[in-house]
């Protein structure tokens, strides 16, 4: 363990660092909603992962079977994550690794830039890592003087042009190769001026771009997306080798986790390893998996660091109903399969995590009431196709409601500026209305007494095009129809209040419509 | 067998043809229906926003309506409310702290069905034709709401029903599974959103070249009826109750634009 002993916390400790929103979701959803290339990017990128998903998985007898197995696995660790945190520690500390504890963004952040210094470097290769765009550790490393290069392809893409991650997975998914290759011109030092859009061509500007990079760089950092506790080892999964890279040839590393990526043994990872490369590229098997346990003499790097890394996950895991976010795996198949991320993109949440799985686990992260994170429970229509998705089983539909109901609780009785309680947002008075109205059937009958009204302000065209306030967002694009003369429940009283008329309703007048005879109201009622 | 309809308040209102359609159908098939009177709303807007404590006279109202009378089971014409109703109300008064409500709402839960629920596995309905008389000579094609599809596991049930009626031809719509953007609030808090997802929605409904949508759940069809409308196109939405209750002597009546597979004209 390093040296500094950070004391007892007060809690809960939530993270910082690119976790938030810096605008509500709506606003920022309808700005990347204008942008057509990345619409048609990708609506067509999430609909070929998707297709490949489910044809990988659906080869697989007991994919259901393995995703609880998943799940359980990710819930034992949660309940005892204390426990197994030591047990690493110990092993990977005898094996001649170095842990260090990090609270937050800032004091993991600060370990990584010291390490680096010790070592004399002033630049990094960097393995594509979640963890460390979450911390925003190139960032700070960038105002301390040192350069950090990022190794995977599509991360090299994005850093080169000054930009941010789109997708987990794919992070430059919003740019088309022609994009590229334009940024590849412009910020490549000693490309060839004559590069073409070309895939091949690209693929190889880039290899040698890296190779000098992999050979000249003395510290590496990386992320992990599995660390064994029985044995102190370390995972990391990838598709292009450049990880392995990096993993390999420097003299130093330094890897960045967070504290719920342990899983308690070996033979765990059995059920990850087919659960995750399925879910993630929908392939049968990732290209490179490593593994390291501590430093092996003579063979890799000899001064190997993993920083340990909260920044909000106590916070989480202290939430019942939330906690289940952390079994998270980074897969992204939540992402491909969720209709509003495919429409906004992953800008739009803000966060270092985006789509259904950032839209709880940010605000999970961060605490509810941090600013703007409020806004990313409701980008949801709640359609679940996530939760079908999900190879670790996150509820995240329920948990979507759940930080709902944390966020109007917050809301509640709260005081604005000068003091002031602050008044009932439209929506709070119309929920209050509505639990009046539908808390009893004698109610609801009263509020049906004016569908009347709906078919006079429908006018002759029998709808209703305009609506004020927040209704308004209903009618920018749809209408609503005239209502019925009368509702169902005024029908069934009338019919059931003279027994000796029989339960036909051919007798309501809309006769000549034709349909009564069924049950079904003719056009009169049902515009 | 004793059957309690909860039309769900959305019906009630704006969509009574489908509740009147589901008691026809039901009794149609020899059972008596009751219409438990304390029932209003399974108080899935109030979940849905995060309003909780507003949520829970709701829940008790529709625990406490659908206590009031003996009945074999209770049905309604929505998949959504019947997901509500079964996994939403113990929830919702457990996080209110009342075990014993939560108990209640369980058992009430237990005996509710969404109505292709209730036909195929408990009545034993395969052919609608045959077993109901259905006919309803429209080309048509079929929306699986989300919450039936994912909550419920309803499975093809209503778009099997749909295929057994005499006279309909099915067309498959593509990209089915995908949400209509609907979700409630959503549909107003995130507008922009839920509408480009219900363009999309509207834009394989119409290119299938069906005369309507069918669908399980009213507020799925309000939210693309009301899209379909505003983009003047002809075609509308119409619950799959009043699909199988349509018969030859007294077909559904379809508002629209509307071509008859047997080539006559609806209107």
């Amino acid at each position: 363990m390093s040296g500094t002993f950070l004391g007892m916390p007060s809690l809960p400790v939530f993270g910082i660092g690119n976790l938030h929103e810096h605008e509500p979701f709506p606003k920022a959803a309808r700005r990347e909603l204008g942008n057509t290339q990345l619409r048609a990017n990708l609506g067509h990128a999430t609909r070929t992962i998707r297709d490949k998903r489910l044809a990988v998985v659906s080869e697989l007898p007991d994919w259901e079977e393995l995703r609880e197995a998943g799940r359980a696995i990710k819930e034992s660790v949660m309940a005892r994550l204390p426990e197994l945190l030591e047990q690493f520690e110990a092993n990977f500390t005898a094996r001649g690794g170095t842990i260090h504890w990090a609270r937050d963004a800032g004091e993991a952040n600060a370990i990584v830039a010291s390490l680096i210094r010790e070592q004399g470097a002033d630049e990094v290769v960097k393995v594509k890592s979640m963890a460390t765009q979450e911390i925003g550790l190139n960032e700070y490393l960038e105002e301390q003087g040192i350069a950090a290069f990022e190794t995977d392809l599509a991360e090299l893409i994005v850093q080169l042009d000054h930009d941010k991650p789109s997708h987990i997975l794919v992070p430059a998914i919003h740019k088309n190769r022609s994009q590229v290759r334009d940024i590849f011109l412009r910020e490549m030092e000693g490309v060839d001026p004559e590069l073409t859009n070309e895939p091949a061509r690209l693929a190889a500007a880039a290899r040698a771009h890296l190779r000098r990079k992999f050979l000249s760089a003395k510290v590496a950092v990386s992320g992990a997306n599995f660390a064994l506790a029985d044995s102190g080892t370390l995972a990391v999964v990838e598709s292009e080798g450049n990880g392995r890279m990096c993993l390999t040839l420097p003299e130093t590393l330094i890897t960045v986790m967070g504290v719920e990526k342990l899983l308690p043994a070996w033979e765990d990872l059995e059920v990850f390893m087919q659960l995750l490369p399925r879910s993630s590229t929908g392939e049968r098997m990732n290209p490179y998996t490593s593994l390291w346990t501590g430093v092996t003499p003579d063979d890799g790097p000899q001064n190997v660091h993993l920083v340990l890394l909260d920044n909000g996950r106590s916070a989480a895991l202290a939430d019942e109903m939330g906690r289940s976010a952390l079994h998270c795996i980074r897969c992204s198949a939540c992402m491909n399969v969720c209709p509003v991320y495919e429409r906004t993109g992953g800008h739009a949440y803000g966060s270092t995590y985006p789509g259904p799985i950032g839209a709880i686990l940010s605000p999970l992260l961060t605490g509810i009431t941090a600013e703007e994170n409020n806004s990313l429970p409701y980008a949801s229509s709640l359609c679940g196709a996530c939760y079908d998705a999900c190879p670790v089983k996150i509820n995240i539909p329920d948990i979507l409601v759940h930080l709902r109901g944390e966020d109007v609780d917050s809301k509640r009785g709260k005081r604005g500026k000068r003091g002031r309680e602050r008044l009932p947002s439209q929506m709070d008075l119309g929920m209050k209305a509505a639990s009046w109205a539908l808390s009893s059937g004698k109610n609801l009958g009263l509020v049906e007494k004016a569908l009347p009204l709906g078919r006079i302000a429908a006018g002759p065209d029998k709808k209703i095009t305009k609506l004020p306030g927040i209704a308004a967002g209903w009618t920018q694009s749809r209408d609503i129809p005239a209502p019925p003369a009368q509702s169902f429940r005024q029908w069934w009283d009338k019919e059931h209040r003279a027994p000796a008329a029989p339960t036909d309703p051919t007798g309501t007048g809309d006769a000549g419509t034709g349909n009564a005879g069924t049950g079904s109201a003719g056009t009169e009622e049902n515009p | 067998m004793k059957i309690a309809l909860f039309a769900t308040c959305i019906v009630d209102a704006m969509y009574p043809a489908t509740a009147r359609a589901t008691v026809s159908i039901l009794e149609r098939l020899g059972h008596e229906v009751i219409f438990p009177a304390g029932q209003a709303c399974c108080g899935q807007m109030h979940v849905n926003s995060g309003y909780f404590r507003e949520a829970l006279p709701v829940v008790a109202n529709h625990v406490k309506a659908f206590e009031e009378d003996e009945y074999d089971v209770a049905v309604a014409p929505s998949g959504s409310c019947v997901a509500s109703v079964k996994h939403q109300h113990p929830m919702v008064a457990r996080r209110c702290g009342d075990a014993g409500l939560e108990a209640r709402a369980a058992a009430v839960g237990h005996k509710t069905y969404e109505l292709s629920q209730l036909l195929v596995d408990v009545l034993g309905v395969t052919d609608a034709a045959a077993q109901l008389g259905s006919y309803f000579p429209h080309r048509i094609t079929y929306h699986p709401s989300c919450h039936g599809m994912r909550l419920l596991r309803l499975g093809d049930r209503q778009l099997d029903l749909l295929r057994s009626v005499a006279g309909i031809e099915v067309a498959e719509l593509p990209e089915a599974e995908q949400c209509c953007g609907f979700g409630g609030t959503f549909s107003m808090k995130n507008a922009d959103v839920s509408s480009a997802m219900l363009a999309d929605k509207t834009a394989n409904i119409c290119g299938t070249g069906a005369d309507l949508c069918a669908g399980g759940d009213a507020s799925c069809l309000l939210h693309i009826g009301g899209g379909l409308s505003r983009q003047g196109s002809g075609v509308t939405t119409m619950h799959f109750a009043e699909i199988l209750a349509s018969t030859l002597e007294n077909p559904a009546a379809v508002t629209g634009d509307v071509r008859l597979t047997t080539g006559r004209t609806a209107r």
